[in-house]
């Protein structure tokens, strides 16, 4: 039907959308890829051939303990994450955004700090080992869980669980029956995101994992940049990322297959307040039990910013505008470059993002489909690879890209554009078509119906993600420790930075700014959250 | 002016439309009455331009207009469910289609509170679309599709989605605007009482044919076949014949007389009461009764059939 409507400006419109996002990948992801490759499987003397690498058993038993302990942080944590999601999807209560945006902020910590949190909680013998994996991995992810699963179910028409119950079906009945299958896509969607960060993880298993667990992520950095052997680290890489492509294929394919067209409602018709002491017990139970779980460590986090000697004192906050020799510029600065970088990458992820969710959302078809699991790709090849790639591929001609100040934004903003598809496509798909058709009919051409149509009812789904992509790139770690100037660190790379420097005022100056950085953080995600409540209704 | 041309319409091979052809003369409404599934709304998605044609023509004013996409058109569609912009207020509703062709400001808001006032909407500018009833909502989307003074209006089951007595009462207002406004529409219903009602001709579909067109007393004086007759709820067909109801006396058994038939029962459809009679020769004959004596459930009835409500069908 819509190949007869104005085909110049149709194939403009797919050749940007499928181009501007292809392009980007191809420069910043396929081309650094590829040197890491060349450099890694190229001919040499005296190294291991790839065989080699392939048939030890110690990367078989690497490969195992990362893909199991990815699976079982992906089910605990739909475990964990469904009763909150049920009660913010179900009810509204005083409270609910801020709800919502305090439980986003563990996964926008740096993992090296989440995974510092959890050293200081954890009980002596549990602290380290694959049970602290499990448990940080949750912690980080919950917020995915809830957040999609709840959004979704928000607009989840509760009458069809009403038409079950007139039909004879219990609650319990009701939920297998008919809720669980409508939140079928959104769960794969969520449980794919998990899945893929357990897998790729990094400072958190690298910190708990100790001597003994070692995944895929943190053996490729353990060969490139502590052994300098590149032919393993690059071999390892291959793995990941065949095991990676693996995932996401399987991932889309299980989406599309779950696909349902549930008719979608307003969240204000689906949301009703707490009535009975059950279901106000039940809120209170659930999300007290996340709070305590997600609160616990982050408190344990401020305890130690302030923690000197037997007592507590400012002293690592004010230590911050000085010059310390961990760094080549005050921690302060590296506040103000946190941000900035930040702000850029969120722009030229909105936008390449955003063109890519279009093109995702426009088609069922295999171009969409591919360019989708595109576009995963980065996060599953790991930051601490893409950020390695850039340094051999764009410190030399052709591309001297090296010193420009946009590598750090552009490295985060390729880490960030995943989330900008996944939480805006859902949101064109869901647009009722008639809607489009509607604004045909009044006059409008197809790129104007895009403005008027997807565009506002996009908006909020683009300021979310403009948010998360912004909070996302502040704390982005294992890419930016590569290539942050020495001169102008963002906040993780001076927090490890002070973390490898011995000394108690290192340590308190490391926590004091994952302070900030959680702070700046919280800002942001909440001032997503005014801007959401703010446009419901009304553009 | 608008012609519609041995349009065929084929959804994987299953055939929506077929060969249909239908005329709308300037000033003119033309209901199509058929039940769901018989390719109504895929009729409406044609001449708007959402749908292509596999083949057939669609002509406005003698002009081909079967490629010109709907933007294009100048052809209005309210839509089953009224598709409001739920990012928009009413105005930003209404004004849609006057911004689109590029109206001043001014311009826009004066129309709009125009089109409003014409609806019975005035003052509700700023209401957000949600917050409006159902039957709010059928006006705003009434009201934005004739803003941009559309050469021809189509209405896809507009008032489907009301509750009976809402449904009443707007098609009486529709009944006035349409008049009012002169007004060259193609109103899409499965309601035999709306297509009636507003239709100066209805257009009879089944399974994605047109089986007649006429005017609603046309239609009911001389239906095409025994399937169009008992459609439009004409019970007494048999043989080739229909027998109209209301040429069907019923009265009380006179004293002495043991009648043609006893009542198996009684109806009432507005004014009208349907009764039916079991023939002592074992056939049923519907009865519409108007009067105020009419009998019950059991009586014994004399039976007298006017010959002009006796109708061959083909």
């Amino acid at each position: 039907m819509d190949e007869h409507r104005a085909p110049v400006s149709a194939h403009a419109w797919r050749a940007l959308t499928y181009g501007v996002p292809l392009a980007f990948l191809a420069l910043f992801f396929a081309y650094p890829l590829a040197s890491i490759l060349e450099r890694g499987l190229g001919s040499g003397e005296n190294i291991r051939s790839p065989l080699d690498v392939l048939t030890d058993p110690l990367t078989r038993e690497v490969a195992w303990f990362t893909l199991w302990q990815a699976v079982a942080s992906t089910l605990l944590t739909i475990a964990v994450a469904l009763p909150a999601s049920y009660v913010l999807g179900r009810y509204a209560f005083r409270g609910r955004n801020v709800v919502a945006a305090a439980v986003t902020v563990p996964f926008v910590l740096p993992t090296v700090v989440v995974a510092l949190a959890f050293l200081a909680v954890l009980p002596e013998g549990l602290e380290r080992g694959w049970a602290a994996i499990l448990i940080a991995h949750v912690f980080f992810n919950v917020a995915v869980v809830v957040r999609v699963v709840g959004a979704f179910w928000a607009g989840l028409d509760p009458r069809v669980s009403e038409a079950a119950a007139t039909l004879g079906a219990s609650p319990a009945r009701s939920f297998r029956e008919v809720t669980l299958p409508l939140l079928a896509p959104v769960l794969a969607s969520a449980a794919s995101i998990v899945f893929l960060f357990s897998f790729t993880s990094f400072g958190i298993v690298l910190i708990l994992g100790g001597p003994r667990y070692s995944t895929l992520e943190t053996e490729i950095y353990n060969q490139a940049v502590r052994m300098f052997d590149l032919r393993t680290a690059a071999v390892l890489a291959l793995v990941q990322l065949v095991c990676v492509a693996l995932a996401v294929w399987a991932a889309t394919h299980l989406e599309q297959r779950l696909a349902l067209g549930g008719q979608r409602r307003a969240e204000r018709h689906v949301l009703r307040p707490l009535r009975t002491r059950g279901e106000k017990a039940f809120a209170a139970a659930s999300l007290g039990s996340l709070a305590i779980f997600l609160g616990v460590p982050l408190a344990v986090l401020v305890e130690s910013s302030l923690a000197v000697g037997d007592g507590y004192s400012l002293e690592a906050y004010r230590a911050l505008g000085r010059p310390t020799d961990a760094l080549l510029a005050t921690p302060w600065e590296a506040v103000l470059n946190s941000v900035v970088y930040a702000a850029g990458a969120a722009v030229i992820a909105l936008v390449v993002g955003g063109l890519a969710a279009f093109a995702v959302a426009g088609s069922r078809g295999g171009g969409a489909r591919l360019l989708d699991g595109s576009l995963m790709l980065p996060l599953g090849a790991s930051a601490v690879m893409v950020g390695f790639g850039f340094v051999i591929a764009f410190d030399t001609k052709p591309i001297d890209f090296r010193s420009s100040p946009w590598i750090v934004p552009v490295v985060q903003a390729l880490v960030a554009i995943p989330f900008v598809v996944r939480i805006v496509a859902p949101t064109l798909r869901a647009i009722d078509e008639r809607q489009r058709e509607a604004a045909a009919v009044l006059g409008a051409s197809p790129g104007r119906v895009r403005r008027e149509i997807d565009l506002p009812v996009a908006g909020r789904a683009l300021g979310v993600a403009a948010g998360f992509a912004f909070a996302i790139s502040l704390g982005e770690f294992g890419a930016t420790v590569f290539l942050a100037r020495p001169d102008s660190p963002t906040l993780p790379v001076a927090i490890f930075r002070f973390l490898g420097r011995p000394g108690e005022l290192n340590t308190g100056q490391a926590y004091a700014l994952a302070v900030i950085l959680m702070a700046v953080v919280g800002v942001s995600v909440f001032a997503v959250e005014r801007v959401r409540a703010l446009r419901t209704g009304w553009v | 002016m608008l012609r519609i041309e041995g349009v065929t319409v084929e959804f994987d091979g299953k055939i929506a439309l077929d060969g249909v052809t239908l005329d709308v003369a300037d000033g003119e409404v033309v209901t199509v009455l058929g039940p769901s599934g018989s390719g109504k709304s895929t009729l409406l998605r044609v001449v708007a331009g959402l749908q292509r044609p596999d083949r057939g023509r669609v002509l406005l004013d003698g002009k081909d207009i079967t490629s010109v996409l709907p933007h294009r058109r100048g052809i209005g569609l309210v839509f089953q469910d009224h598709a409001l912009f739920d990012h928009r207020d009413v105005q930003g509703n209404v004004a849609f289609g006057l911004r689109m062709r590029g109206d001043s400001r001014s311009q826009m808001e004066q129309r709009a509170s125009e089109l409003l006032e014409v609806v019975g909407l005035t003052g509700y500018e700023r209401r957000s679309v949600a917050t409006l009833s159902g039957g709010e909502q059928q006006r705003v989307a009434l009201a934005r599709a004739l803003a941009p003074a559309p050469r021809v209006l189509l209405l896809d089951e507009p008032l489907g989605s009301l509750d009976r007595r809402l449904r009443d009462r707007l098609l009486e207002d529709l009944e006035e605007l349409f008049e009012r406004i002169a007004l060259t529409a193609l109103y899409v219903t499965h309601d035999q009482a709306e297509a009636f009602a507003l239709g100066n001709r209805v257009a009879i579909m089944r399974a994605g044919r047109i089986v007649q067109v006429g005017t609603p007393d046309e239609l009911w004086a001389r239906p095409a076949d025994e399937d169009t007759a008992r459609f439009l709820g004409l019970g007494n067909v048999r043989d080739g014949t229909m027998i109209r109801p209301e040429g069907v006396a019923v009265t009380h058994a006179a004293d002495g007389s043991n009648g043609d038939g006893v009542v198996e029962s009684v109806a009432r459809r507005g004014p009208t009461m349907h009764v039916n009679v079991r023939l002592d020769t074992g056939e049923t004959l519907e009865a519409a009764v108007s009067g105020l004596d009419y009998p019950s459930a059991g009586d014994r009835v004399q039976v007298a059939i006017d010959e002009r409500g006796i109708v061959p069908l083909d």
